[in-house]
């Protein structure tokens, strides 16, 4: 039997090989059950509900073509459309951040990074639904100061 | 086929190999060349690095046999844990061209002689020497979840008997051999070591699903937590690992689903 030996190039070293294991205190409760649930009960309410917005605001009546601010305003002079709205938007929100939330604790290693991570994820959560559902609730489709030529017909009505 | 064969007749040096033997009733070799991850502080300093060795092997040869040969033979402070050598103890896990697998489960034929074979330290856990690691980490949570019978009430006075259903409920997770395959292939458990990991929720799974056994409810609080089976992102790299073929991902659903008809 003959043998060969080559020395390869040294490569990356392993991180802190001799670190002891340190095993953080327990953190039971119920918290990443109900997530778990909500993210499989929420993703099917959201494939119902983002298919039917596609429909209504794309395919149905004039189709893509209708959208303009009046459209809009139209759907939300309904509550029926605001409800819908309202629930879509929280949910895409609590489902996206929570999903997110699982992906910076899954990669993020370090606990800094982590926190920051978290942080801005959170922030853009408060903002993107309160802005969101002020819109709803609020939406004026003829602005007193905007320029004419952007409004919709009926506005100069 | 020619080309190969004119390659393999016509490399100078002396790795000719025992293909040009050709004696009757000869096993056919042929040579195969393993690039290992080494890590040995006390002699290369902190960095680990790469070596190749090629070694001439049979049909019916093991990784594990190659590494014998390379360890008795050419190197000796090469390290790696193996005990029964026959797939049973669960000591010689490691990565081998990316997968982890038990090293004397492998054998060097399946394995494309072609290219060198990887072989690397099982992943996210510490190195101690070349292919040994800590398995500190991966026993903590084993202990964390119980792996004994807890019972209620007066002893019995003579065996806990168990129907065969009873006993098939759980029969799959009892063949873990806790050789750390699954929860080092596991990229939550990469991430930092904190997940409970798949072997640790197996060893649960197969106390908690047991006719006899009256720990169920503490075991499902224990694994009810943040880093517990819900950090399963059910990706089945560990299925694909278990040497034993266990359904470890089905086994941890199962815990799951225990989890939620126990909240609801």
């Amino acid at each position: 039997m003959t043998t060969t030996q080559t020395q390869a190039a040294a490569q990356l070293p392993i991180e802190n090989p001799g670190e002891a294991y340190k095993r953080r205190k327990t953190t039971r409760g119920n918290f990443e059950l109900y997530s778990w649930v909500f993210m499989r009960a929420s993703g099917v309410v959201l494939l119902v509900l983002i298919f039917v917005h596609l429909f209504v605001n794309l395919v149905a009546g004039e189709g893509i073509t209708a959208i303009d601010f009046g459209f809009v305003a139209g759907k939300w002079a309904s509550p029926f459309w605001q409800v819908i709205d309202l629930v879509m938007l929280w949910l895409a929100m609590l489902h996206g951040t929570n999903g997110m939330r699982t992906i910076v604790n899954d990669y993020a290693e370090r606990d800094g990074l982590r926190m920051w991570l978290k942080i801005a994820l959170y922030t853009a959560f408060v903002v993107v639904t309160v802005l969101g559902t002020l819109v709803i609730f609020t939406f004026d489709p003829c602005p007193a100061d905007a320029p004419a030529n952007l409004l919709p017909s009926f506005c100069t009505a | 086929m020619s080309t190969l064969m004119e390659n393999t007749t016509s490399s100078p040096g002396p790795e000719t190999g025992a293909e040009t033997g050709g004696g009757m009733g000869e096993i056919p070799s042929f040579d195969v060349t393993l690039r290992i991850r080494r890590y040995s502080p006390e002699t290369h300093g902190d960095e680990a690095y790469w070596q190749e060795f090629t070694v001439t092997a049979y049909g019916t040869d093991r990784l594990l046999d190659a590494l014998h040969k390379v360890k008795w033979d050419v190197d000796g402070s090469l390290t790696f844990r193996r005990s029964c050598a026959h797939g049973v103890c669960g000591s010689d896990a490691m990565r081998i061209n990316g997968r982890n697998r038990l090293a004397c489960k492998v054998l060097l034929k399946d394995l494309n002689p072609d290219k060198p074979i990887l072989v690397e330290p099982l992943k996210g856990l510490p190195v101690k020497k070349d292919l040994v690691v800590d398995m500190e980490p991966f026993f903590a949570s084993y202990r964390e979840i119980m792996p004994f019978l807890i019972t209620g009430g007066n002893e019995p006075t003579r065996e806990r008997l168990q129907s065969a259903e009873q006993r098939e409920r759980f029969d799959d997770t009892t063949k873990c051999i806790l050789c750390a395959a699954c929860t080092s292939s596991c990229p939550v458990f990469w991430t930092d070591g904190q997940y409970f990991g798949p072997a640790a929720i197996v060893n649960a799974h197969r106390f908690i699903f047991d006719s006899r056994d009256d720990g169920a409810a503490q075991r499902l609080e224990i694994l009810n937590d943040k880093e517990g089976v819900w950090r399963c992102r059910t990706i089945f790299n560990c299925s694909e690992a278990c040497p034993r073929g266990i359904e470890i991902t089905k086994a941890i659903k199962e815990v799951k689903r225990a989890m939620i008809t126990r909240a609801f």
